[in-house]
């Protein structure tokens, strides 16, 4: 009996440092976020009051609300897809015995540790107008300059071709690992009935990887919500906002428009989005469980 | 026949090899490129020459407009200061969550893993509020709180804990463990791939933070290198792109050699990390 009790009673104990940090900063936050996009932004002369869906109302109108949100789809299409497929290249090329496999693999991965700070300062000198390395390049061809991260209709694609060559190192070594669990067998198999190896890729191998693909979709989608660093360095979400992002957003609503109710409604805004996400997840998750 | 046969199936291959190889020369060029810029003179930033005169003068410069090494101190003990406190109270949640069915674990698990999801930075508005009235803007404990309890530290441990098998810990009872005996001897050593692997990806995730700190310090004092550089970096500052690339690369390379020296230990930490 007493040692049923001091199940709950040491559970509890050794849980609690641990909880008390979750809950504030990450269970209370979320909820006061929520009560405080209910309210206006208080000033010297106004207190904040109740204002209800009002904040939610001034969002729905807010151009650069919208502009921001589609940016954040475009982002996350234009990185993922691209990111993904590079990244099963990169595995099944390193994933056979070729000369200086480890270099390689290597050389695939390295952009992944750098903080996304360093890889926007070695970038931003690439799309610098005329001086840059890339106008530079383009001059050898006879091209005129061109200001990437300038123009609206090129800067997102610009911080898109950045993003690739940061990420899809980080997901190769996933289907790495997916890679050693594929039996050897299938590959002989497929080879002894004729098949062409872009035939086993296709029947055989890329099915088995979609667990995988899957897992490394669901949380680059996240990922890519949280993915901002680059935009201090390289934009601030100019020109115009054509680079603009959601949490660069709420960033800029709170800490230099200092309008932290309004900040805190596109908050809701992104948490409702991630919480989505989640929902997928475990829906996927689930349904990986019952495929295998 | 034979020969010619295995030799046409071998084309593939040695395509296979070149292309992987370029890609590789590809991927590596961005940062074999700043290496360039930051150890030659700025006029040679874009005009490649092999003959081109080495230079440290870009990295003094670079020091000497930013206090870089106290940047790099203040990232490592802040870096060290968050590993700590995650090992300590990761491994006592976990140890609850893995071995106590007490009442509300299930719910209580649940609600530890929110905090996957919904990372403290993207509550920036609200968890600098908190800070503000404990006073701890401007403070390099003020950084690492919010991500001290780590939900995915307690997750992995809890999983790592969970595979260990019960009669060790019968055992170690038995020669008069108790519950932090039991933890100490049996739990945690057993667990030290999980905790390598942990550490490595936690290290390697808050060198790199730079939302959350940039949002916090506002003095040299507390500031970590990624927001140091993001300052020294940004367009407005004018500085010339040679001393810029010499000074990423100071800010990455303690991270980058610590890379180069375990690559595989680093590869199987991320991978070990991502799957469980």
């Amino acid at each position: 009996m007493s040692r049923n009790i001091m199940r709950h009673v040491y559970g509890w104990l050794l849980l609690t440092p641990a909880a008390i940090l979750l809950i504030a900063f990450t269970h209370y936050p979320t909820v006061a976020t929520v009560i405080d996009s209910l309210f206006s932004k208080g000033s010297a002369i106004r207190p904040s009051r109740f204002v209800g869906l009002a904040n939610y109302a001034m969002l729905v109108d807010d151009p650069i609300f919208w502009k921001v949100l589609t940016n954040n789809a475009w982002f996350a299409l234009g990185t993922i897809p691209t990111s993904i497929l590079l990244a099963i290249a990169m595995a099944l090329l390193v994933n056979r015995a070729i000369p200086g496999r480890s270099l390689v693999r290597m050389a695939y991965f390295t952009p992944t540790i750098l903080p996304m700070i360093a890889v926007a300062n070695i970038w931003l000198f690439f799309y610098t107008p005329d001086i840059g390395l890339i106008d530079q390049a383009a001059g050898w061809f006879g091209f005129d300059g061109h200001n990437w991260l300038g123009d609206p209709a090129t800067v997102l694609p610009a911080i898109i071709v950045m993003t690739i060559w940061k990420e899809a190192g980080f997901f190769m070594i996933f289907y790495l690992a997916a890679l050693q669990n594929v039996p050897p067998e299938l590959e002989e198999a497929a080879r002894l009935e004729g098949s062409t190896r872009w035939y086993y890729f296709r029947r055989v191998l890329f099915p088995l990887l979609m667990p995988t693909t899957l897992f490394v979709m669901i949380n680059a989608v996240l990922n890519s919500f949280k993915l901002v660093d680059h935009l201090f360095v390289l934009t601030k979400g100019g020109p115009d906002n054509a680079s603009n992002l959601l949490l660069y957003y709420i960033f800029e609503s709170a800490f230099s428009y200092f309008d932290t109710n309004y900040a805190a409604t596109l908050t809701v805004i992104l948490l409702g989005l991630l919480a989505v996400m989640a929902l997928m997840q475990f829906y996927v998750l689930d349904k990986r469980v019952h495929y295998r | 026949m034979n020969s010619l046969r295995s030799s046409f199936s071998n084309l593939p291959n040695a395509l296979e090899t070149v292309a992987a190889w370029f890609l590789a020369l590809f991927w590596i060029a961005p940062l074999v490129y700043a290496f360039w810029a930051a150890f030659h003179p700025s006029q040679y930033a874009v005009h490649f020459d092999i003959f081109a005169p080495l230079t440290l003068d870009n990295l003094r410069e670079a020091l000497s407009r930013a206090p870089f090494l106290r940047y790099a101190f203040n990232t490592f003990i802040l870096v060290t200061t968050i590993l700590f406190a995650q090992l300590v109270l990761c491994t006592l949640a976990a140890y609850a969550f893995a071995r106590y069915r007490f009442f509300g674990s299930n719910i209580a698990f649940a609600l530890v893993l929110v905090q996957l999801m919904i990372t403290p930075e993207i509550l920036i508005v609200e968890n600098y509020g908190t800070l503000a009235r404990f006073d701890l803007i401007d403070t390099i404990l003020g950084i690492g709180l919010p991500y001290m309890a780590s939900a995915f530290g307690i997750f992995l441990l809890r999983q790592a804990f969970k595979s260990t098998p019960k009669e060790l810990e019968e055992a170690a009872r038995l020669e008069g463990c108790g519950v932090f005996g039991v933890l100490w001897r049996v739990y945690v050593p057993l667990a030290r791939p999980t905790y390598i692997a942990y550490a490595l990806v936690s290290v390697s995730h808050h060198w790199n933070n730079f939302l959350w700190p940039l949002v916090v310090t506002n003095s040299v004092e507390t500031r970590p290198l990624t927001v140091g550089l993001g300052i020294f970096g940004a367009p407005e500052s004018g500085v010339d792109w040679s001393i810029i690339s010499a000074a990423t690369l100071m800010s990455v390379a303690p991270l980058l050699i610590a890379f180069l020296l375990f690559q595989k230990q680093f590869v199987q930490s991320f991978m070990h990390a991502g799957i469980k």
